[in-house]
């Protein structure tokens, strides 16, 4: 059913679990490294491979972080709580049960406040998180053979254990209600404040194309007016802001189809498709499996002292949101260049760019065009381009000067993300700067006006506007490089038009 | 010195005789082998006797000692090591089938423990699989038989433990304790057993059964042999971390002292009666008598939780346990069934655990995952913990009175084999006595006090004293063995079958 008319006859209620793998130095319960990428199985130990007799030991440093969090979202930190373990057999899972928290998680009862651009403006919805809880990462399968990289047809299965035992935490908002047809962007803004948040407590690099912030994310539909909750289902592998958004559209979508074709929507696990933007069924919530959880006895409880929790509070770092507000004043941004910010996720560029020297209009320009056009264009997120704030300072410094025109600076820019070294370097290296001395120029000026006789005539005759073509090929001749304003100059200096 | 003489001496003994130069490691440890390759074929207390590694630590050890380093008490000692611990150069199975020829790439902490003694591992001892059971019928690689009757069983899980050191096979052997697995053997066996505090020694590297209880600790001839493995093996390890940051009770300078004057003993009131062999109560009222005459001030307490310890355990240690052997899945190690390119990963590790787990243990995984299932984990799982925490709480009281408590350590001297095999319940009655300790967390030691008059059989008398004072178990089990006239390494162990 298309959004608009669901949205006329439903309300949804949204529910979001989003995983975190933090970026400790060494994993959850043993010493081994979580560097991503590195070759199969070589970041495992007797531990992580759950062998037979080996034990796990707390990670301090993730408690710290998942403290941290817990705090920054406003959650009230347990004084004491246990890990207890999730029991299931799966193949990338080396103890056949997952190291988790269950009915005594170390976080609760927090909130994020996250915005949403509506047409009448700026709209503020306060998600509430019911906890934050540590765990850890299962190994990863891959499929082999068959065409769909699943289980199903696949001629074997590999499993790489170098992310079991990564310290994962678990953010599980409550139920969020009365978003009406907001819904997606709420979904979408949650997801990317809790990232920002994440981020700025250095905690965990989010890259969710590496799968460092994975969401989950749970929808139910109730007819409009109605006070019950419908059936929810569980869409797993929602990996991209995007892709949140458009998991629960296309999920409102769905179920609205299903209910008013008087059907039942299944309490069911559905999985995301980043390539046809809408999740396929997964396994049925029904026969869901019984977990048996229990205490671990491996491991003593985890118990915050009061002192410590309030060291890390008071170490907490600026917030996003008060960032936001802060250089939207500082900046006097309009809520739309905020928002343009925003969504371009350059906050932090811009500010870093703005540190290195440069003016905040200036610094927001070349971020929000240019170096979002190579984002774009390549493929990657703005802060993964290979160039850094303060490249960008220098090169808005010597346009600034005068060493550069615009379109010089975009070939530094250029070569800078080449890999040829910083903004000077490339100056110097493709010859970069601006011609301006008037012997340089003044040759390529005789030329032009030699060029093109019927445009220099005019020019004498008083039509000063033609000269805009005779600079075209001024600059067309030095290769961009001329100074446009003093090649102009020239010009009408030499046809007497001044 | 003759091969006899040497396999005769205590722990204590050979270690000062090989510190002195008196005789060597290697010596010590071929006599041992000799010994192990005349008698194991009657007993089978060993999985796995490697000579050529045994011989190379002796001669290690002797090397060190010739070099003029420091060595400790035990340095050069044989000991057998129980097959739950892992070991880098020794094939590590729990007496499973599903980890049928696992050479592991790591050493638990008491391994490293031992190595850093300087005692020499012969070999890897039987047990029940995955240490379930009071007999080593359990064991996936054969029973193995008590040295006082070898129609018995040495008790178990650390029967092949005791069994060894019974036959003198050793002088000493590392066993686990969950429910009594070392108490027990050693009691029927005629030993001293320990399990010390929980967290005193280190569960690093020791193939779990159920994770809250299990406790290593050393069997023995003597008190003293006991104390001073006890104390080589202890302490504080960070990958344990159960395990107390707390200095090792004085529990060899205990066994030395060997006095009782003035203790306050509790005998426990609940363990005693309908049930209980008769000479098994027989012998451990006389040896309470015999403390009180040694100055020690008795009196009887109750402890009415203890009466249901066993049920509380069985739903507990099968819980932990049915979680704890979920690794077992073929797919990293061990035993791989039916992995013909047919079939699926969850097809594979159901055959292979089919077929690689022994009765005893299925059963026992059976129970515990139907007891922390949901809708049944408050009635099992839930109230089991009560029952632990009350136990806990009888121990605090009785504590408040006095220093120790005192019980027969099993309620039976050693079991025909196969009499107990089709009644898992009388089986696991076998620990009736020694399962509070583990359940409380405390120390508890298992010291032989004579033989019953009906079997001619070997009667055991546990004390039990609060977390972290096992020192006070040795200081009763010492004066109690000197009393005995047992002191000079195990007078009682002469009349065994296998005596040398």
């Amino acid at each position: 059913m298309a959004y608009d008319d669901a949205m006329r006859r439903y309300e949804p209620v949204l529910g979001l679990e989003t995983h975190v793998e933090l970026g400790t130095a060494s994993k959850m319960f043993c010493s081994c490294a979580t560097e991503f990428g590195a070759a199969p199985n070589t970041q495992v130990c007797p531990v992580c491979l759950a062998l037979p007799g080996s034990l796990p030991v707390v990670n301090g440093t993730a408690v710290e972080s998942a403290i941290r969090l817990g705090l920054a979202l406003n959650c009230s930190i347990a004084s004491w709580c246990r890990f207890a373990r999730k029991n299931y057999f799966y193949p990338d899972m080396p103890k056949n049960y997952q190291i988790s928290q269950h009915d005594e998680p170390l976080c609760t009862d927090g909130y994020l406040d996250v915005v949403v651009d509506t047409p009448e403006g700026p709209r503020e919805f306060r998600v509430e998180i019911e906890r934050v809880h540590m765990e850890e990462d299962t190994g990863k399968t891959s499929h082999v053979g068959g065409a769909t990289g699943r289980i199903h047809g696949a001629d074997y299965s590999i499993v790489d254990y170098n992310r079991a035992g990564i310290p994962l935490l678990e953010i599980v908002t409550r139920p969020i209600e009365h978003t009406g047809d907001l819904a997606p962007q709420v979904a979408r803004a949650y997801v990317a404040e809790l990232r920002d948040l994440v981020r700025s407590l250095g905690i965990s690099d989010v890259r969710m194309e590496e799968g460092s912030l994975r969401c989950d994310v749970n929808v139910s539909l109730m007819p409009r007016g109605a006070d019950e909750w419908g059936t929810r289902s569980e869409t797993k592998n929602v990996n991209s802001l995007r892709s949140v958004e458009r998991a629960v559209r296309s999920e409102i979508e769905r179920q609205a189809g299903v209910l008013d074709a008087g059907g039942r929507v299944a309490q069911e696990t559905r999985h995301f498709q980043e390539n046809i933007g809408r999740s396929i069924s997964g396994r049925s919530k029904e026969e869901a499996q019984d977990y048996r959880y229990f205490p671990d006895p491996d491991l003593v409880p985890v118990a915050p002292s009061a002192e410590w929790v309030e060291e890390l509070r008071a170490g907490l770092p600026e917030l996003p949101a008060a960032k936001r507000s802060r250089v939207k004043r500082e900046w006097e941004l309009s809520d739309e260049e905020l928002r343009d910010l925003v969504n371009a996720d350059a906050i932090d560029l811009v500010a870093a760019t703005v540190d290195a020297g440069a003016s905040p209009t200036d610094a927001r320009k070349w971020w929000l065009n240019e170096l979002s056009r190579r984002a774009t264009e390549s493929e990657t997120e703005l802060s993964a381009l290979p160039i850094t704030p303060a490249q960008v300072a220098r090169v808005i410094a010597l346009v600034t000067e005068g060493t550069l025109t615009n379109k010089l600076a975009r070939q530094v820019v250029d070569g800078v993300l080449n890999g040829e070294g910083d903004p000077d370097t490339v100056v110097e290296a493709r010859g970069l700067t601006v011609v301006s001395d008037d012997s340089a120029l003044g040759a390529a000026v005789d030329q032009a006006i030699a060029d093109n006789p019927d445009i220099a005539e005019k020019i004498r005759g008083g039509k000063v506007a033609a000269a805009g073509a005779l600079v075209g090929a001024v600059m067309k001749a030095t290769r961009g490089q001329a100074d446009a304003g003093r090649a102009r100059e020239l010009i009408l200096e030499r046809l007497g038009a001044q | 010195m003759t091969s006899t003489d040497l396999i005769r001496m205590s722990a204590a003994e050979l270690g000062a005789a090989i510190g002195s130069g008196e005789t060597s490691s290697v010596e010590a440890t071929e006599a041992y082998l000799d010994r192990i390759a005349d008698v194991d074929g009657d007993v089978h207390a060993f999985l796995h006797v490697d000579r050529e590694t045994a011989l190379e630590q002796a001669r290690a050890v002797d090397a060190r000692r010739a070099a003029g380093e420091e060595t400790g008490p035990l340095a050069g000692v044989p000991i057998a090591h129980k097959d739950v611990f892992t070991t880098t150069d020794m094939p590590t199975t729990a007496a499973s089938k599903i980890l049928e020829g696992w050479r592991p790439p790591y050493d638990a902490t008491v391994t490293s423990r031992l190595r850093d003694a300087g005692l020499v591992i012969l070999g890897k001892t039987n047990m029940d699989e995955f240490a379930m059971g009071s007999s080593t019928e359990n064991s996936a690689y054969g029973v193995s038989r008590n040295p006082w009757d070898l129609s018995r069983v040495p008790g178990g899980s650390s029967g092949g433990s005791s069994a060894a050191v019974a036959a003198f096979e050793a002088p000493l052997a590392t066993g686990t304790d969950t429910g009594g697995s070392i108490r027990q053997p050693a009691a029927v066996c005629g030993l001293v057993g320990a399990k010390p505090t929980y967290g005193g020694s280190s569960r690093y590297g020791m193939i779990a059964f159920a994770s809250s209880l299990d406790t290593p600790g050393p069997l023995a001839r003597t008190v003293l042999d006991a104390a001073l493995l006890h104390e080589a093996v202890s302490g504080h390890d960070p990958k344990d971390s159960t395990s107390i940051d707390a200095p090792v009770p004085p529990v060899v300078e205990a066994a030395r002292r060997a006095d009782v004057e003035g203790l306050r003993i509790g005998v426990v009131k609940e363990f005693g009666g309908e049930g209980y062999q008769a000479g098994v109560l027989q012998r451990f009222q006389e040896a309470v008598e015999l403390l009180e005459s040694l100055g020690a001030k008795v009196v009887e307490v109750s402890c009415p939780a203890f009466d249901a310890a066993l049920d509380a355990f069985y739903l507990i240690a099968p819980s932990e346990c049915s979680s704890n052997l979920a690794r077992f899945d073929a797919m990293r190690y061990g035993l791989r069934v039916g992995d013909d390119g047919t079939r699926s990963a969850e097809e594979v590790m159901a055959l292979t655990r089919a077929e690689g787990f022994g009765p005893e243990v299925k059963r026992r995984i059976m129970l515990g995952t139907y007891a922390l299932s949901s809708g049944y984990y408050d009635a099992y799982y839930g109230s089991a913990q009560q029952v632990r925490t009350l136990i806990k709480r009888d121990f605090d009281a009785a504590f408040d009175n006095v220093d120790v408590l005192v019980s027969p350590t099993a309620p039976t001297t050693a079991f025909p084999i196969g009499e107990r095999v089709g009644d898992p319940m009388a089986m696991y009655r076998a620990d009736l006595c020694t399962v509070p300790a583990n359940l409380a967390g405390n120390a508890a030691l298992s010291v032989p006090c004579g033989l019953a008059p009906e079997d001619g059989l070997p009667v055991g008398l546990q004390v039990m004293a609060p977390a972290l004072a096992d020192d006070r178990t040795y200081r009763v089990g010492a004066a109690l063995e000197a009393a005995l006239g047992n002191k000079d390494n195990g007078a009682l162990l002469n009349k065994n079958a296998f005596a040398v």
